[in-house]
């Protein structure tokens, strides 16, 4: 990736920069595969970037920096994703 | 080579053009109003071939200009009074995010009351906001100040935006001859715009993220380098542009008569040109005084104005108040010589609102400091005359 040379207020894309903030997460998406139609919403929708699309155009959830928002749970047209709370099993 | 002979507003969109800016994005305001309608007349006619971006507000211009110019384009606009005070907030930001802008400002009283002749309270209200700031006195200067103000911001070690003000009615709607380069002249000086840095979909960033303190502190001295190299090449662009235009306007302070003058009158704009034919009376008279109009009020002249005093007393004219203190160029121009010279110092307010000021008005001033009469500071010609 190409630097710029000027000191003024650019950040560069970094995995991480502010730690691993899925612990910050309350509640946790849990994917269900077999519902998945690969629509890839969660992954167009996701703000952290923490759906990650596989060959298959299913996805997997990146749960070091997902910090548990919710909006794939809710953009998901067939419920693939659902939210649990951290420390819960349904 | 052509001459062409137009108001300074006319002459400013040409040059504006001339540049090749890939956005103007811009707002009428009197007296600006035939600055961009010059522009857009160019649109008409296929000589401007960017975008204009017709915006609803001076705050949404120079935020347009912002992003125009922080994807890499090359971006002019222009302005006045109240329209450059709701831009004030985006001064700040091009300054900050280092976005080499060109706009000029035509110098026009700020309201209550309603007033749309000149004083430079506009331009002055902006002084800390990290853009270069030109004053200019000549339809001519207008043009070549324009020009070379793409070069200097632009360049590496500066990037920051520049403004350039000139007066309301007795510049912007004045027509002088200005003789004008072929197009060839202009696109050598200028070359094509390399953006130091721009928003990129192949070379993702993100920009005005937050910022811990000490990277903040970083920014503003950043600033302040800049404008000290913008102090050393205004002068060396403008040799470069007089070797290819003819046309010599660089010099942060343009001097006249000041070799072995007792006396050095400052001030800037419109004000600076009227006062050459004082200084030919007031030598006529046998009264050894100079001129130095000061053409860069940021970066401040700080070094040339403590040599003139070296031999000289020096006489202020502001056209502005900084309202509970003085003249904004009185107060630069003692900060310049506080504990390095001996020169006595005048200030004197003169043409608020618009009030004329000939060259009688000029000389009434100077002859008043050159006796002994003048106080360290006084508001001249508030009564009828």
């Amino acid at each position: 990736m190409k630097k710029y040379d000027v000191v003024t207020t650019i950040s560069y894309p970094k995995t991480g920069a502010m730690g691993k903030t899925g612990s910050w997460r309350v509640f946790k998406p849990v994917f269900d595969k077999e519902k998945c139609v690969k629509c890839l919403r969660c992954w167009i929708f996701c703000p952290e970037a923490s759906i990650k699309r596989e060959k298959d155009d299913t996805i997997s959830i990146d749960y070091d920096y997902c910090k548990g928002c919710g909006i794939c749970a809710q953009e998901c047209k067939v419920k693939a994703i659902t939210m649990e709370r951290e420390g819960e099993k349904k | 080579m052509t001459v062409m002979i137009d108001t300074g507003n006319y002459i400013a969109a040409k040059a504006a053009v001339m540049a090749k800016p890939e956005v103007v994005a811009a707002y009428p305001i009197t007296p600006q109003t035939t600055l961009v309608e010059g522009i857009a007349n160019y649109v008409g006619t296929g000589e401007f071939k960017g975008e204009y971006i017709c915006v609803e507000s001076e705050h949404s211009a120079m935020s347009a200009c912002i992003g125009a110019s922080a994807a890499g384009s090359r971006t002019f606009t222009g302005t006045s009074s109240h329209g450059l005070l709701l831009m004030h907030e985006m001064l700040h930001w091009a300054a900050l995010a280092r976005l080499p802008i060109v706009m000029c400002n035509i110098n026009r009283v700020v309201g209550p009351g309603w007033n749309i002749w000149t004083d430079e309270n506009d331009s002055i209200s902006q002084r800390d906001t990290g853009w270069i700031q030109f004053y200019c006195s000549s339809n001519q200067e207008i043009f070549d100040t324009v020009i070379q103000s793409f070069k200097l911001a632009e360049n590496k070690d500066v990037v920051l935006p520049v403004m350039i003000s000139y007066n309301a009615f007795i510049l912007s709607h004045t027509s002088m001859p200005v003789e004008i380069p072929d197009q060839s002249v202009v696109d050598d000086f200028l070359g094509d715009y390399e953006p130091k840095w721009k928003l990129d979909v192949n070379n993702p960033i993100t920009f005005g993220n937050i910022i811990d303190p000490l990277s903040y502190y970083k920014v503003r001295r950043a600033m302040q380098d800049a404008q000290d190299h913008a102090k050393a090449l205004i002068p060396q662009i403008a040799k470069e542009w007089k070797k290819k235009s003819g046309f010599y306007h660089g010099d942060l302070l343009e001097l006249y008569n000041c070799d072995n003058a007792d006396y050095i009158l400052l001030s800037m704009g419109a004000i600076g040109a009227e006062s050459k034919v004082a200084i030919d009376e007031l030598q006529k008279e046998g009264m050894n005084i100079g001129l130095a109009r000061v053409r860069t009020f940021r970066p401040f002249p700080t070094e040339e104005i403590l040599k003139l005093s070296k031999n000289a007393d020096l006489i202020i004219i502001d056209r502005n108040i900084s309202v509970g203190l003085e003249g904004a160029l009185f107060t630069e121009v003692k900060a310049a010589l506080y504990g390095k010279s001996e020169a006595k110092v005048h200030g004197f307010i003169a043409g608020l609102g618009g009030k004329d000021v000939t060259y009688n008005d000029i000389k009434t001033i100077c002859k008043k400091a050159m006796t002994g009469k003048a106080k360290g500071y006084e508001w001249y010609g508030l009564t009828e005359v």
